[in-house]
């Protein structure tokens, strides 16, 4: 058993730990088609069910005869408002605080609501039955603009009406309007204001962060089964907060909790998408039980693009005050945030508008006021976090364009100006303008390491006679050069302020050493493509000294997972990463126990090595933790347990803040629109790495996803209310085509109160990648005046920029 | 996204699909790639309760170039692309080809199917009509031949019968330069603005031009006069803006997720001047 030929550093590298760019293990299976998704299970007698869905945006019902749908071959039931309202179903809590029609209940409020269910044998026949649903609409006014809506004597939800005609008082307070739905502030109003009414230079902006959607690949669906026998129910769908789900089912089913077992099977992608609860799960769930069968129910792209969970649609209004030589004093933020028919955004509960808070960016800002006012409108609901946590890629958005717009202002480069304002080093941790405190940063040296590698003088240089020669008729393109220094608040969260519904925002893991020397690890989270069974392994290999390839991560399923709440806003590493380091130390620290009983010595006198306890100054007498996890099931112990197991429920002191330095090149064609991505920029600071090609790839995956909400990707309606973009024709999705090269670069600033200084990656070059590209686009026409123009910048947009500023031949 | 229920036949030769054609009339319509057909029908935009599938119908495919270069109409776009001497004799084809949807349309997608739809959106009409093209149709009363140039009247309305089938395409080889310019969003979108040229040049200047426009009206527009402005001349600036002013008047967008109609007939005008720029630098 003894491997002590091995040197130090083979048997480092052996374990595969932390560090190591090791292969996913996940991919064996979905590369070669194996992987097990929602849609992939399929039960004895499974009956499917979809729904019937609204194609008015906003409109009374005034019947629904489902009679002749009841004459489709293999149709069983149509269930509606009606059905569910005896079992109080017919409406649901959203994580937000609100509550949301599960089907329509007298009107709907955006276009494909869920008006009534048709359960039928297959998906077939269920979409025959839709078709044969006659319900009887009666139109109302529509309001697809958020300030209409707040003007507006049209009321889109009655329940937001108190008897006397006023409005009625939300779940976060006071409304200002029947279609308002909750003022959010944070920082210091008057003190605020008088800087910047004070100010030597105040730079205003108005800016839009467009309606977009995640677009996972996998749509959002669940097969419900009630075991009537039992009286179990089993809920197989995409969540990415499996644990989160079981007790939202059994608060508003009453099914107690034990009776419940939830199962996020193999998920594809979620950014955000999979996060809420939907009609469809509370419908499948009603019809199994009504019809004693299992029930499945899947999206189809339209539906998940025009019904679940869009993102952003955020109006943002900006000032933002400085002196003469750029050192910033002060910051207001105005939002009017469009939150649709209901307010369904998924949220920590005390933050309706997320961390929107953590908008002074990386700049040492020492005033600063945020208020944001969010409002109902006939758009579908939603607001998730689509790849970022909660709403930090507005809010990153919101002050790399307010930095740009200063540096016109004060005709600054705005990279200098970036340089000026940064929280310094040994400012950290920071205590910020708008509340959070900053556990940690390098962001000069960031930055500095950012600008050489591009050279970036060189690059305004070359910028510089491109203008030129624009102007001399010698070309017909211009250059942007984009910068953003991002900073997130990922890893959400300390109970004492974070929590959904209730439920402290914790994670855990719960880890089994087997005696051969191998173990199983469970996990609160949920990887929906992030690669957990690759790196939670490496950081527990690190922990306990096993390799990673001896040790099984397994997540998802509420009857065997610890209790956690999830994945998403960049929290796995964060919080259940914690976790399982701490798990991992309870197991070192009964081995180290275990080791000095077998060895004959003190507690004391052996140390953790690698793999092994050896005895302090007598390295040639040691026990691997292969020996020592056998000992622990074969041998009798004075004082200690059989066994080698633990459990950890990690409640994190702080949350953690990744940042980066971006720098995006284009050249963007004027006459036709186009823009063309020569270099992209990325240097992260996650802190510690666990696996270097793993976060490799998720900036990759997160920047194209920038690129796809920067340059085309949105949510649009027309003013009837109408989705017009419910394909992937229209919806922008980029593919390996329409993607550049993208460079990455790192620098490591460990969080100091993570167990591992682990940051968390996964969302980083979403939320920076968005205002890079979109500031890219501003800077190529910065020359001839443009301050600010909205996103997406697609091909139009950027020539209706260009033709707005006369560049071109009119003749 | 689930179609209506349909009855799906395969038949093995040309009177098979006719006779089905026969007896169900409107409510028959044939398959070729289905990559038109299908995603209209899973929209229930298209409800066709006899689909007839065109794949195992034998004569319907091949290329054969001569004078002329005949092309079946079950041909895939792949294939197009794939044809070295159709590359040679006709190279517009492949260009044009290469910028429609991407591989995996490309391998299903019928140059048959690309014309007999009728989507202005679809970049065949106007390459074929750019080419001077003829069509062979056949019905129940025998074949026929259409001019490409005459055969689009609307979205989806040609001056093929219900009851006939496209089965052959066949132009004259071309000469001189070619050029197929599109713009797109992104890869497997259909034109914000395309051009189709083809240029002939004797002693420097433009003995003739040819010039049809995708996706800027409810069918392709053959533009007759941007062609005429272009002869005769040694295609400089002032003849292309000729030529492009010439085009201007015969296109007609609509608004749409693409943009407003300033924009693309702005576009069209610098996608043309391209066209004919690269066209006459082959020519
Ligand atoms: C994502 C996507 C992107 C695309 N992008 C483009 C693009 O950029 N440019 C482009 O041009 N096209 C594009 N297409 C369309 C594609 O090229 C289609 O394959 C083509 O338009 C139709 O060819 P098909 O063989 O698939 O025809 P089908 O879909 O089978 O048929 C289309 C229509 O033609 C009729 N038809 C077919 N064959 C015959 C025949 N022999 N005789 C009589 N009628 C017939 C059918 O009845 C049907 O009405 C795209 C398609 C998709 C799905």
């Amino acid at each position: 058993m003894k491997d002590d030929v091995d040197s130090r550093e083979d048997r480092i590298a052996n374990l595969k730990g932390m560090g190591c760019s090791r292969k996913r293990v996940e991919d064996a299976r979905f590369t070669q088609g194996k992987g097990n998704y929602v849609d992939d299970i399929k039960l004895d007698g499974m009956l499917f069910g979809d729904f019937v869905r609204s194609p008015y945006a906003h409109a009374t019902i005034k019947s629904i005869d489902s009679s002749a749908a009841m004459e489709v071959p293999g149709v069983l039931a149509v269930l509606t408002a009606a059905d569910l309202e005896p079992l109080g179903l017919h409406w649901m809590p959203t994580l937000a605080g609100d509550k949301q029609m599960v089907l329509a209940d007298g009107k709907v409020l955006f276009q494909g609501q869920e008006v009534a269910f048709v359960v039928a044998r297959d998906r077939y026949a269920a979409a025959d039955g839709i078709e044969a649903v006659e319900v009887e609409y009666e139109e109302l006014p529509v309001l697809v603009d958020p300030f209409a809506s707040m003007t507006s004597d049209v009321v889109l939800r009655p329940d937001t009406v108190a008897d006397d005609g006023s409005p009625a008082n939300g779940a976060h307070g006071p409304r200002k309007h029947h279609n308002h739905i909750f003022t959010w502030e944070a920082g210091d109003k008057e003190p605020t204001e008088q800087v910047i009414a004070n100010a030597e230079v105040v730079a205003e902006e108005f800016m839009y962060y467009h309606r977009t959607h995640p677009c996972p690949l996998e749509t959002c669906g669940c097969v419900a089964s009630m075991d009537k026998v039992n009286g179990k129910l089993t809920l197989w769908g995409t969540f990415q907060a499996p644990h989160a789900i079981r007790t939202v089912v059994s608060l508003i089913s009453g099914i107690e909790e034990h009776n419940i077992r939830v199962i996020s099977p193999d998920i594809g992608g979620g950014f955000g998408n999979k996060v809420g609860a939907y009609p469809g799960y509370v419908c499948s769930v009603v019809a199994s039980i009504v019809t004693g069968k299992p029930v499945k129910w899947i999206e189809d792209r339209m539906d998940n693009l025009m019904t679940t969970a869009f993102a952003r649609d955020y109006w943002m209004k900006g000032r933002i005050s400085a002196t003469k030589e750029g050192k910033i004093t002060g910051l207001h933020c105005h939002v009017t945030a469009d939150h649709g028919g209901f307010d369904a955004c998924a949220d920590p509960t005390k933050f309706p508008a997320g961390f929107m808070n953590i908008c002074t960016g990386s700049y040492d800002i020492p005033t600063a006021y945020l208020e944001v006012d969010g409002v109902y409108t006939n758009k579908a609901p939603g607001g998730v976090s689509y790849r970022c946590s909660f709403r930090v890629t507005e809010a990153v958005y919101f002050i790399e364009r307010m930095i740009e717009v200063l540096a016109i202002e004060l005709d600054m480069d705005a990279a200098e100006l970036r340089r000026i304002n940064f929280i310094r080093k040994e400012q950290f941790p920071y205590k910020a303008a708008l509340g959070w405190e900053y556990d940690s940063g390098d962001y000069h040296t960031a930055w500095d390491k950012a600008m050489q590698a591009v050279d970036y003088d060189g690059l305004r240089a070359e910028q510089a006679q491109r203008i030129a020669d624009f102007k001399a008729g010698k070309t017909r393109k211009l250059m942007g050069i984009g910068l953003t220094h991002f900073t997130e608040i990922v890893g959400a969260g300390p109970v004492k302020n974070c929590d959904i519904l209730g439920l402290g925002m914790f994670d855990s893991c719960e880890i089994r050493i087997h005696p051969t020397g191998s173990a199983i690890a469970r996990l609160g989270t949920i990887s929906q493509g992030q690669g957990h069974a690759t790196t939670f392994a490496q950081i527990l290999a690190s922990e306990i000294g096993l390799p990673a390839d001896s040790i099984t991560i397994e997540e998802g399923d509420t009857d065997t997972a610890p209790y956690g709440l999830g994945t998403y806003g960049s929290r796995s590493t964060p919080v259940a990463g914690a976790a399982t380091a701490m798990a991992g130390r309870k197991i070192r620290a009964k081995a180290q126990m275990i080791a000095a009983y077998l060895l004959e010595v003190h507690d004391d006198d052996v140390e953790f090595d690698v793999d092994r306890f050896v005895v302090k100054g007598a390295p040639e007498r040691f026990k691997t933790m292969k020996e020592i996890a056998f000992a622990a099931y074969n041998q009798a112990i004075p004082g200690i347990e059989p066994g080698l197991e633990a459990v950890s429920y990690y409640d994190p002191p702080n949350m953690t803040y990744p940042f980066g330095a971006y720098v995006c090149v284009m050249d963007i064609d004027v006459d036709t629109g186009v823009p063309d991505i020569r270099r992209f920029y990325a240097l992260d600071d996650c802190g510690t790495r666990i696996n270097p090609m793993i976060i490799e790839g998720q900036v990759h995956g997160g920047l194209t996803e920038a690129l796809a909400v920067a340059l085309g990707q949105e949510i649009a309606y027309d003013d009837m209310g109408n989705v017009k973009t419910g394909t992937l024709m229209d919806f922008f999705l980029p593919t390996a085509w329409e993607v550049p090269n993208y460079e990455t670069d790192h620098t490591v600033t460990p969080s100091p109160h993570h167990p591992i200084g682990a940051k968390g990656v996964g969302e980083s070059p979403h939320v920076g990648g968005v205002p890079c590209f979109s500031n890219a686009v501003h800077d190529a026409f910065r020359a001839f005046g443009l301050r600010q123009t909205h996103m997406p910048h697609d091909h139009w947009r950027i020539w209706k920029t260009a033709n707005e500023l006369g560049l071109h031949d009119q003749g | 996204m689930i179609p209506a229920a349909f009855q799906y036949y395969r038949p093995k030769d040309m009177a098979g699909v006719l006779a089905i054609l026969a007896e169900h009339g409107d409510d028959a319509r044939v398959m070729a790639g289905g990559h038109s057909l299908i995603p209209m029908m899973k929209l229930r935009m298209a409800e066709v309760p006899h689909l007839i599938d065109l794949q195992e119908v034998g004569g319907l495919s091949g290329i054969s170039i001569d004078d002329r270069i005949t092309i079946g109409a079950m041909t895939t776009q792949a294939e197009l692309i794939d044809n070295d001497a159709l590359a040679q004799a006709a190279p517009i084809l492949r260009e044009a080809a290469l910028q429609i949807a991407d591989p995996q349309i490309r391998y299903m997608g019928t140059v048959g199917g690309n014309l007999a739809n009728g989507d202005p959106g679809n970049d065949m009409p106007g390459l074929m009509q750019c080419l001077n093209a003829t069509f062979t149709v056949v019905g129940p009363d025998g074949e026929r031949s259409l001019a490409a140039r005459d055969f689009y009247e609307a979205a989806y309305m040609t001056g093929r019968e219900d009851n006939e089938v496209l089965t052959a395409i066949s132009f004259a080889r071309p000469q001189g330069g070619h050029a197929y310019e599109k713009q797109k969003r992104k890869i497997g979108d259909y034109a914000t603005a395309a051009a189709a040229v083809q240029i002939t040049k004797s002693d420097g200047s433009c003995a003739g031009a040819s010039i049809a426009m995708t996706n800027l009206s409810d069918t392709p527009v053959f533009s007759e006069a941007a062609g005429a402005a272009l002869a005769g001349t040694s295609v400089d600036t002032s003849a292309v803006k000729a030529a492009v002013a010439a085009m201007l008047a015969d296109i007609d967008p609509v608004e749409d997720n693409r943009g407003p109609i300033a924009f693309k007939r702005h576009v069209a005008g610098v996608i043309l001047a391209r066209a004919i720029e690269r066209a006459w630098s082959r020519a």
